[in-house]
């Protein structure tokens, strides 16, 4: 008798943990030539277009006929971007005080687009935003810090301060009575009905110290969109004017009969220095009717950071291409095979896929958007464009969405080609599902409704990590996608891609522990 | 040549992706012509709109599925490694290549007939009723109208040539997946990219270069003038487009090991 002694392999056992996956799939990524030619095209392609569309876009602006750099917009106190300016009637506060109004009817006239051609259309009206009632400022500065309480045309009783702050009162119209009571540093605004019940609408804080306190008016422009079907839409902003008749003024903690000091701030002027649509106070014994034209609101003025990254758009396409590759090459050459054999937790094997394309994308992306953002904004500022102040943080967040983006989509399309195994079909898959809705929802082909629903409900949705821009809802502008503005927040547009991509993944591993290879 | 193209169109005929892809051709197409026939309006005469266009705007979307049907065709093979039976059948590499395009541009140019045709009753139908009426200047959309039928004419030989552009680009690149980047990227991305220019003339030489936007100047029913390129010779750009692509695959079919 012979013992038979069963072979036994001399070598030791290697670790499996998914350290060792990783590694492995790191080995696959790195050792192919196409595709770390791919993510490397990807990393220039962001660039370069990026510094393209900085270099060509210039923008000056006309001082009567000299060309000049155009004017930075004023700043409010938090650094934004703002719009200031209304009719201000004024007086001087040095401590305490307060100031009480009735408003009793708004009225106005708006432009609308000409029926004749040359000749001016101008209907009675009042815009949702236009606003009057009483103030305490800084100083009449552009930009300077503020607390007032209003009427608005259909936005009921407000409460705003510091251009970005606005809290809503009771809803309706003029008359109503408006009341700012300054304490120390605290600025308290209230409303009533009749003048003796009041509402406290809300409060701001204001640093002590000398003071404007007075009556204003406002009107921001009438919006007017026309769409173009097959091309684009045109947004018009159009003169637009209020008037308001306030009586019942009483201010306390000026000086004993102080005079009314007016400023038409903001105001633009004409070459010949008279004011462009100036507005104006009438008075008549206590009854004072302001007419303003202008808003006070934050502003959208200047280009959004995310201007010079449009080129990620051809970066995707090529990103999706590596990753869709980076799973199906696995099963044309066959390496699938070898690849289960050393791990056969396939679900463990698909994760360390994702994770390993995922951080690579991540890496080439950050370096790309990280070098276009600052590069692009300095070529932009260079060729005298106003540029939207872009805060650190809303800055680092567009950079590193970007690049986390790109990462996402990447997992998306690894799955796509995990689930269908055939490339073609799962590039154009991928395509169709993030860039095409994106194109359509931007390129103004579709009702503003229809781009939004399509930038909620799609993957295009992550885009929105890269809105820098923050909206108001006090401003007067159209915020549809073809202008930039996405409908849902950056970080909840980011969730609804990265639910897309783990519905894929999750699909993708179950059919793969289902399936042979 | 005979042998060469019915062995393309065995091969072709006996897998069941073309035909879907020929079927989603057909029936996007005309889903995206008829929404917009169903949603643009037209509410006063002379609102500047081109009927034609509107409800031939659905190629714009079948071509994809085109472009797809193409890269299947040509990356199919190295996948497999049919390629290496289909060369030693046919060792005139050229003649094999010349084979396939007209195979594949044969069924582009069916489908395509088919597409533009139904997007174009779909127009009669729908235009119609978003105010499309004899009233605003727009008598029903007719084959018989010389413009109408140079807009469907072209349409269909658009995609044939954009069949052709792809057949050659993937030829080119081999891989499916980096060939239907490519060419959906030089679809899609290349005219998005030209608005990044912000040079008017520059732009407007990037337009008349770019295979879809010139191609897709045949179209073009009103307004003739302001097109930076006449409606013949946008096709006549992208059938250059397909001639270089056709070239350059066929000379690196050629030329390069299989």
């Amino acid at each position: 008798m012979t013992a038979v002694t069963p072979y036994r392999s001399g070598l030791r056992a290697g670790r499996d943990g998914f350290a060792q996956l990783l590694r492995a799939e790191w080995t696959k990524l790195r050792t192919v030539r196409g595709w770390m030619a791919g993510l490397t095209l990807t990393t220039l392609l962001i660039v370069l277009l990026g510094v393209l569309f900085a270099t060509g876009s210039r923008s000056s602006c006309m001082n009567g006929p000299i060309e000049v750099p155009c004017p930075a917009p004023p700043t409010g106190p938090g650094g934004e971007a703002v719009e200031d300016r209304f009719y201000f009637v004024h007086q001087q506060l040095d401590d305490d005080g307060s100031i009480t109004v009735r408003v009793n009817n708004l009225t106005g006239q708006l432009r609308k687009p000409d029926v004749t051609p040359g000749v001016r259309n101008v209907v009675p009206g009042v815009t949702p935003w236009a606003k009057a009632g009483v103030m305490i400022k800084q100083s009449v500065r552009q930009g300077a810090a503020y607390a007032a309480v209003m009427v608005t045309g259909s936005h009921g009783v407000r409460m705003q301060h510091d251009f970005t702050e606005d809290v809503a009162g009771r809803p309706g119209g003029a008359p109503r009575w408006l009341r700012l009571t300054r304490t120390g540093e605290t600025i308290v605004g209230e409303e009533s009905a009749d003048g003796s019940r009041w509402t406290r609408v809300g409060t701001a804080r204001m640093a002590t110290g000398r003071v404007r306190v007075g009556l204003f008016a406002a009107s921001p422009g009438d919006l007017t969109v026309t769409s173009n079907v097959i091309g684009g839409a045109a947004t018009a902003s159009r003169f637009a004017e209020v008037t308001a008749d306030m009586d019942q003024v009483s201010v306390r903690g000026v000086a004993p009969g102080g005079s009314w000091t007016r400023d038409d701030i903001g105001v633009t002027l004409e070459a010949d220095g008279t004011p462009h649509h100036p507005g104006g106070l009438v008075r008549s014994g206590d009854t004072f009717r302001i007419t303003g034209v202008g808003d006070i609101a934050p502003a959208l003025e200047g280009m959004p950071a995310e201007r010079v990254l449009t080129g990620v758009l051809a970066g995707l396409v090529v990103v999706i291409v590596v990753a869709v590759s980076f799973v199906t090459a696995e099963y044309r050459r066959g390496l699938i095979r070898t690849t289960l054999l050393a791990a056969p937790r396939r679900g463990r094997a698909l994760v360390a896929k994702a994770v390993v394309i995922s951080v690579a994308v991540f890496v080439f992306g950050l370096v790309a958007a990280a070098v276009t953002v600052p590069v692009g904004r300095a070529l932009l500022a260079g060729n005298g464009n106003v540029l939207a102040p872009l805060a650190p943080l809303t800055g680092l967040r567009v950079i590193a969405g970007t690049a986390a983006l790109l990462a996402v989509v990447a997992v998306f399309a690894l799955a796509l080609g995990s689930l269908f195994r055939r490339s073609a079909v799962a590039v154009i898959a991928a395509i169709v599902a993030i860039v095409v809705p994106y194109l359509l929802a931007t390129a103004s082909l579709l009702p503003d409704e229809v781009a939004r629903w399509l930038l909620r409900l799609t993957p295009a949705a992550g885009f929105a990590i890269q809105q820098s821009t923050v909206t108001y809802e006090q401003m007067t502008a159209r915020f549809a996608p073809a202008e930039g503005f996405f409908p849902l927040p950056p970080w909840a547009g980011f969730a609804v891609l990265c639910a897309y991509a783990a519905l894929a993944l999750a699909l993708a591993a179950h059919r793969l522990r289902r399936r042979d290879v | 040549m005979r042998r060469e193209i019915h062995a393309e169109w065995t091969k072709l005929r006996t897998v069941a992706g073309p035909a879907w892809l020929l079927a989603g051709a057909v029936v996007l197409t005309v889903a995206l012509s008829a929404l917009a026939a169903a949603v643009v309006s037209c509410a006063t005469a002379g609102c500047g709109q081109d009927a034609a266009r509107i409800s031939l705007v659905g190629v714009q979307l079948g071509q994809a599925m085109v472009a797809l049907l193409a890269v299947v065709a040509v990356c199919g093979e190295y996948s497999t490694g049919m390629i290496r039976t289909s060369l030693t059948a046919m060792p005139r590499r050229t003649t094999a290549l010349a084979a396939k395009a007209v195979v594949v541009g044969g069924l582009t140019l069916g489908a395509g007939t088919l597409a533009v045709l139904g997007s174009v009753l779909a127009g009669r139908l729908l235009l119609p009723g978003s105010g499309f009426t004899a009233a605003h200047g727009y008598p029903p959309l007719s084959l018989a109208d010389g413009p109408t039928l140079r807009a469907a004419v072209g349409s269909v030989l658009y995609l044939v040539l954009i069949a052709l552009l792809s057949l050659g680009l993937a030829t080119a690149v081999r891989d499916s997946a980096a060939a239907a980047g490519a060419v959906i990227g030089l679809l899609y991305v290349f005219p998005v990219v030209i608005l990044m220019v912000a040079d008017p003339e520059a732009r407007r030489l990037l337009w008349t270069l770019s295979p879809t936007n010139a191609g897709l100047a045949v179209q073009t029913t009103v307004d003739l003038a302001s097109l930076p390129i006449g409606p013949w010779a946008g096709l006549g750009v992208l059938a250059a487009w397909s001639a270089a692509s056709l070239v350059g695959g066929g000379l690196l079919l050629r030329y390069r090991d299989a």
